[in-house]
C-alpha cells in the first residue's frame, strides 16, 4: 500500500475511535490533544499534547493511537509537544456536550476560573438537576483535570472540568 | 553535551521532584479526603513537570539515558534541591507552610522562565504555570484558614512558619551557574523574584494573623549537593525499585 494515498482526514477518522481512558465518552479529537498529523513515506507521525504535565493517560493514549493505526494498516510514530500548552478551550463543542451528559460539568471560559482564583464567583451548573446553586468543595478532584462541586439543591456531588 | 544546561535543568527539577515525593507520602494519610486528594494531585502535577524537565535533560546529556535514570540513579550529593523541600510532613500545618513558601517562589520563577531563550525550558514553564497557579491558590488559602482559625490551628501554623522560615533564603541564593544562565537569557533572575515572593508571603501572613519572623539567617548547601539527613531516607524509598531491580521497567 502506498502510504501517500491516505489523507489527513482518513487518519483523523480512524483516530475517532481512540478515547480518553479517564473520560471514555471523549475521543482524542474531542479533547483537542491531536496537534498534527504528518503522512510520510513509510509512516504516519501523530503529534499530541498533554492536558496536564502529569496526566497518566497520555502514555496510554499514545499506545492506543499506534495500535489503532496499526490495525488499520498504518505504521505510526507518536510525538508529544508542550508548546503551545493545552487549553480547555480546545475541547470541541461536541466534546463539551458529551462531557456534560457523562456527568462532568464542562469548563467555563478561562477568565471565569481566573476570577474565581482571585476570589470571584463562578457559576457552574449541576450535572444532575441543572441548578446553578452550587459550590466548590475542592479545587482538586478525582483526576488532575477536575474539581469537586456540590449542588445545594439536590445535594449531590459532581465533577467540574477545570479551565487551564 | 551542554553540561551547564544539563546542570541548570537539575537545579530547576530537583525541587519539584523531592517536594512531589514528600507530598506523595501523604497519599491515603491526608487530614480529610479533599485535602488528601488535593495534595496528591499537586504531587502528580509536580512529577509531570519533573518528567518534562528530565526528558529534556536526558536529551541534552545525549547518552541515550531516560528521565528515569536521572530521577532514580543519582546519589545524594548529585541532587540539587534546596533543603526546605526535604523537610518532613510533621503535621498538616508543616505541609502547608512548606508548600506556601515553595509556591510563592515557584510561580514567579516559572513566569520568568517562560521568557527563556531556550525554547524547551520556555515550553515547560508555560505548561507548568497553568498548574502551579492552582497550587499557589490552594496553599495560601490554607495558610489563611489555619492562621485565622482556632487557637490550636493558629499555634500550629505559626510554629510551621517559624520552622520553615530559616530555609527560605536558599531559594534566592544565586549560584555561579544560575547567575550565568540568567545573564545569557536562559535562566530565571532569582534577585528579581525575591521581592515578588516577599510581598506576596507578607500579605498572606498578615491576613492570616501570623507573625512574620525577623531572622535573616538561612540554611544552605542543597544546591551544591550538601543536604540534610532527610534526603538519604527519601532516596532510599524513591529509588528502591531501581536499586533492587536494576533496569526494571513497568
Ligand atoms: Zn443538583
Amino acid at each position: 500500500m502506498n502510504r501517500m494515498m491516505v489523507s489527513n482526514q482518513e487518519i483523523r477518522d480512524i483516530l475517532s475511535t481512540v478515547t480518553d481512558p479517564e473520560i471514555p465518552v471523549l475521543t482524542v479529537e474531542d479533547m483537542g490533544i491531536i496537534r498534527n498529523i504528518d503522512i510520510q513515506e513509510s509512516k504516519v507521525v501523530v503529534t499530541i499534547t498533554p492536558t496536564y504535565s502529569g496526566c497518566p493517560a497520555m502514555d496510554h493514549i499514545a499506545t492506543d493511537i499506534r495500535t489503532t493505526l496499526k490495525e488499520a494498516g498504518y505504521e505510526s510514530e507518536v510525538l508529544s509537544v508542550l508548546s503551545p500548552p493545552w487549553s480547555s478551550l480546545w475541547i470541541s463543542e461536541n466534546g463539551r456536550k458529551k462531557m456534560e451528559a457523562y456527568g462532568i460539568a464542562p469548563p467555563m471560559e478561562p477568565t471565569s476560573d481566573k476570577k474565581a482564583l482571585l476570589g470571584g464567583e463562578r457559576i457552574v451548573k449541576c450535572t444532575h438537576c441543572g441548578s446553578t446553586n452550587t459550590k466548590m468543595i475542592s479545587q482538586f478532584g478525582s483526576t488532575a483535570c477536575k474539581a469537586l462541586f456540590q449542588c445545594a439543591d439536590c445535594l449531590e456531588p459532581f465533577d467540574y472540568f477545570k479551565c487551564i | 553535551m551542554n553540561t551547564k544546561l544539563y546542570e541548570y535543568i537539575l537545579l530547576l527539577a530537583d525541587n519539584p521532584l523531592i517536594l512531589g515525593h514528600r507530598l506523595s507520602e501523604l497519599c491515603g494519610h491526608g487530614p480529610s479526603l479533599e485535602t488528601d486528594i488535593a495534595l496528591t494531585n499537586i504531587s502528580l502535577d509536580l512529577f509531570g513537570q519533573v518528567r518534562n524537565y528530565f526528558q529534556y535533560a536526558a536529551q541534552v546529556q545525549g547518552l541515550g539515558k531516560s528521565e528515569d535514570d536521572i530521577a532514580f540513579l543519582r546519589y545524594e550529593h548529585e541532587y540539587r534541591n534546596v533543603i526546605m523541600v526535604e523537610q518532613a510532613n510533621k503535621d498538616f500545618a508543616w505541609v502547608i507552610a512548606r508548600q506556601f513558601f515553595f509556591d510563592a517562589y515557584h510561580k514567579p520563577l516559572l513566569e520568568q522562565l517562560a521568557g527563556s531563550n531556550d525554547a524547551q525550558l520556555s515550553a515547560i514553564a508555560h505548561k507548568s504555570l497553568k498548574e502551579v497557579q492552582y497550587h499557589h491558590h490552594f496553599s495560601s488559602e490554607w495558610v489563611k484558614r489555619l492562621g485565622d482559625g482556632t487557637e490550636e490551628s493558629h499555634t500550629r501554623m505559626q510554629d510551621a512558619i517559624n520552622h520553615f522560615w530559616p530555609y527560605m533564603g536558599e531559594l534566592f541564593e544565586e549560584t555561579a551557574l544560575e547567575k550565568e544562565m540568567k545573564e545569557n537569557g536562559t535562566g530565571a533572575d532569582l534577585v528579581a523574584i525575591k521581592p515578588v515572593f516577599k510581598s506576596f508571603t507578607n500579605e498572606i501572613m498578615a491576613e492570616a494573623g501570623i507573625t512574620v519572623p525577623s531572622s535573616e539567617w538561612s540554611h544552605s548547601g542543597g544546591k551544591k549537593g550538601t543536604h540534610s539527613e532527610h534526603l538519604g531516607f527519601i532516596l532510599t524509598e524513591l529509588q528502591y525499585m531501581q536499586r533492587a531491580y536494576p533496569n526494571m521497567t513497568w
